[in-house]
């Protein structure tokens, strides 16, 4: 498999801050690949760099093969870029959006009808781009950057701000896309978007990239930790915690939670006890790896 | 080409579809013009002062009551001699004067006060041809009859102006008004764009296109061009047909400087859009910048009435390089050749300033 992208220790410093320090990673051709990572991150900054936006301050990357900065023209005409903000032209209607980019990038307007309709726009062809909800303007976005048909497209935090019914809509439109045989490349601080989404996923925080690997990989990789939770109040937390010492025992008004990396002897002992009412259990995640490599509680 | 004229249309689209700047690069000014032009062409008399010098048939041939009705509109004082009557006229005394040769009605009136000037010759007008019909021997009977004997040669009116270089009021007033009104449109324009697109990043989105940066600026300045075209016809037609604005020989050289100037502010606009952050301080900044601007250099005011230190001030904005140009060629009748320097001023401003932009412009807010 050929790489689609290809970073080599980029680094990028404004002032007394490292947004980016250090990072290598590859992409291969047809990929979904992610980089999950709270706020000030340095997500958007690896990105623009590797899209050609921003000069690194060391380090290179290619993108099909070409270095991505200086700004190449001809590899502008095959990748696709979404910004974190909408850059739309003011007061412009989604359908003349669409019809702009088209003839910028010289491909058919009849290409933007097509494409509002794949995005489910058609309907607000004609509403100006300040009149659009979160999620159809991210929807436009994503659209405008797919209007000339690129082979690698890069998104920045495209689902960001949505509705979970948004954001499961634009989900489905960004696998179809991938599954269309063009690489991907998101940034995104949603663990559940990276885990359903990527093919790949790299963690990153404070500027470096922790671990890369798939989903479940990544999560298997951390030691598994179970989260028990039973109702209050049927139990002395304290009992627990004498009794499973490992264990992180907690309980607040409503439910009492257990985290254990051997579950079987709390639910025997939950059971003994009775105190079995509003059982549920879950096993590890993506953010249970991601506390477990970054030493700290996820925070988006 | 194809991206330039696509980015053309979009920001085009965009500004006419933008409300409130079209109220304020073409609406207010508007407003101002006829604010301004009401304000100053009617206020100084309700009557105005007509001196008739020598017998003057179409308003002696009146019938008492006839007389009084003219009185009503017009202040008549009597006169012999031609040559005070028109030195009356030129200094502003008289607004016009009168002389009836035979069947020639003649109108001196002065170009600066062209509403009471309006006033009289209307007057005139309707007691001429009151005269003519009467004379035709027709239904006639209609107050104001004109004496003359037999066969009745028509009365013919005429108008000559005594004064045409001491300009004022609309005369000034529409260069100077869309002068300010350019400078608005285009110092905001590209302030705003800048702003807009380095806060959106439609900048960085088109940087990662196959879209050169020369079309993107060259787009912007394109259209700035052609609204401050549009700005300076729709101006000069209304100034001509609401308030009588001549305009001499060489008015078309206005073009090339409205073009000239519009660059010129399109360089003071990037300079606000390069200093600020947010679409509100850069719009305060331009409005710090164009408003003074605006009446240092004599867009509402002639600037000869100002003391010599303004004056000198006023030298450094291109503004007021404008205005005197366009007055120059739109209503003193001054030849193409002459405000060649003020057109190599607003270039040489315009360069100057967008070079310093540039400097200081950053791409990042932070």
């Amino acid at each position: 498999m050929t790489n689609a992208v290809v970073a080599q220790d980029l680094r990028k410093t404004y002032g007394e801050l490292v947004a980016v320090d250090g990072v290598s990673l590859d992409v291969g051709a047809g990929e979904f690949f992610g980089l999950l990572g709270p706020n000030g991150a340095g997500k958007t900054t690896t990105l623009e760099m590797i899209e050609g936006l921003r000069q690194p301050d060391s380090g290179s990357a290619k993108v099909l093969g070409l270095p991505s900065w200086p700004r190449n023209q001809k590899l502008a005409s095959r990748i696709g870029v979404q910004l974190q903000t909408s850059a739309f032209f003011e007061r412009l209607t989604a359908a003349e959006q669409l019809r702009a980019f088209a003839k910028l990038y010289r491909v058919p307007v009849a290409r933007g009808e097509e494409l509002l309709e794949l995005f489910g726009l058609t309907s607000r062809g004609g509403t100006q781009v300040e009149r659009l909800s979160g999620g159809e303007a991210q929807r436009l976005s994503i659209a405008c950057a797919l209007v000339h048909d690129p082979e690698v497209l890069f998104l920045d935090e495209p689902t960001a701000g949505l509705d979970p019914q948004a954001r499961r809509n634009l989900w489905d439109l960004l696998r179809a896309t991938n599954a269309a045989g063009r690489t991907v490349v998101l940034t995104t601080h949603y663990i559940e978007e990276a885990e359903i989404l990527c093919d790949r996923v790299a963690i990153i925080d404070h500027g470096r990239i922790v671990e890369c690997d798939t989903p479940e990989k990544l999560i298997r990789k951390v030691e598994a930790v179970a989260r028990i939770t039973v109702g209050a109040g049927q139990l002395d937390p304290d009992l627990l915690r004498k009794r499973f010492p490992d264990a992180v025992v907690t309980e607040d008004e409503t439910e009492l939670v257990i985290a254990s990396s051997d579950p079987g002897p709390v639910l025997a002992e939950l059971a003994d006890h009775h105190a079995l009412r509003d059982l549920t259990m879950r096993g590890a995640t993506l953010e249970d790896a991601f506390l477990a490599l970054t030493g700290r509680e996820y925070r988006s | 080409m194809t991206s330039l004229l696509t980015l053309s249309g979009a920001l085009m689209r965009g500004y006419l579809r933008d409300r409130a700047a079209l109220f304020f690069t073409i609406v207010f000014p508007l407003i101002f013009l006829f604010l301004l032009g009401g304000l100053l062409g009617g206020a100084k008399n309700p009557r105005s002062n007509v001196v008739l010098v020598g017998p003057v048939a179409v308003y002696d041939g009146l019938p008492a009551h006839g007389k009084a009705k003219v009185d009503q509109v017009l202040a008549i004082t009597r006169s012999h001699d031609l040559h005070a009557a028109l030195a009356d006229v030129r200094n502003g005394n008289e607004a016009a004067a009168v002389v009836q040769r035979g069947t020639g009605v003649v109108i001196y009136d002065s170009g600066a006060s062209p509403s009471s000037a309006g006033a009289v010759s209307s007057v005139f007008q309707y007691l001429v041809d009151a005269s003519n019909l009467a004379a035709a021997g027709g239904s006639g009977g209609s107050s104001p009859r004109v004496s003359t004997a037999g066969q009745a040669p028509r009365v013919a009116l005429s108008t000559s102006q005594v004064d045409d270089k001491s300009l004022k009021e609309i005369q000034y007033l529409t260069p100077g008004i869309l002068g300010w009104a350019i400078a608005t449109g285009a110092t905001f324009a590209a302030a705003s764009t800048l702003i807009v697109w380095r806060q959106r990043k439609l900048m960085r989105r088109l940087t990662l296109s196959p879209v050169s940066v020369r079309s993107v600026i060259g787009a912007r300045i394109l259209v700035s061009l052609g609204i401050a075209l549009a700005q300076t016809v729709l101006f000069v037609v209304v100034a001509v047909l609401a308030f009588h604005l001549k305009l001499s020989g060489a008015w078309w050289m206005a073009i090339p400087l409205v073009l000239a100037g519009t660059l010129a502010f399109l360089s003071i606009g990037l300079l606000a859009g390069a200093l600020t952050k947010s679409v509100e301080a850069a719009s305060a900044l331009a409005n710090l910048i164009v408003i003074p601007m605006a009446f240092l250099s004599g867009a509402f005011i002639p600037i000869n009435d100002v003391p010599s230190w303004v004056q000198s001030i006023s030298q450094v904005l291109p503004l007021r390089h404008l205005n005197d140009a366009v007055l120059d060629v739109l209503a003193r009748g001054d030849g193409p050749v002459t405000v060649l320097p003020q057109l190599g001023v607003l270039l040489g401003f315009a360069l100057v300033i967008a070079l310093i932009a540039i400097r200081l412009f950053r791409w990042d807010d932070a």
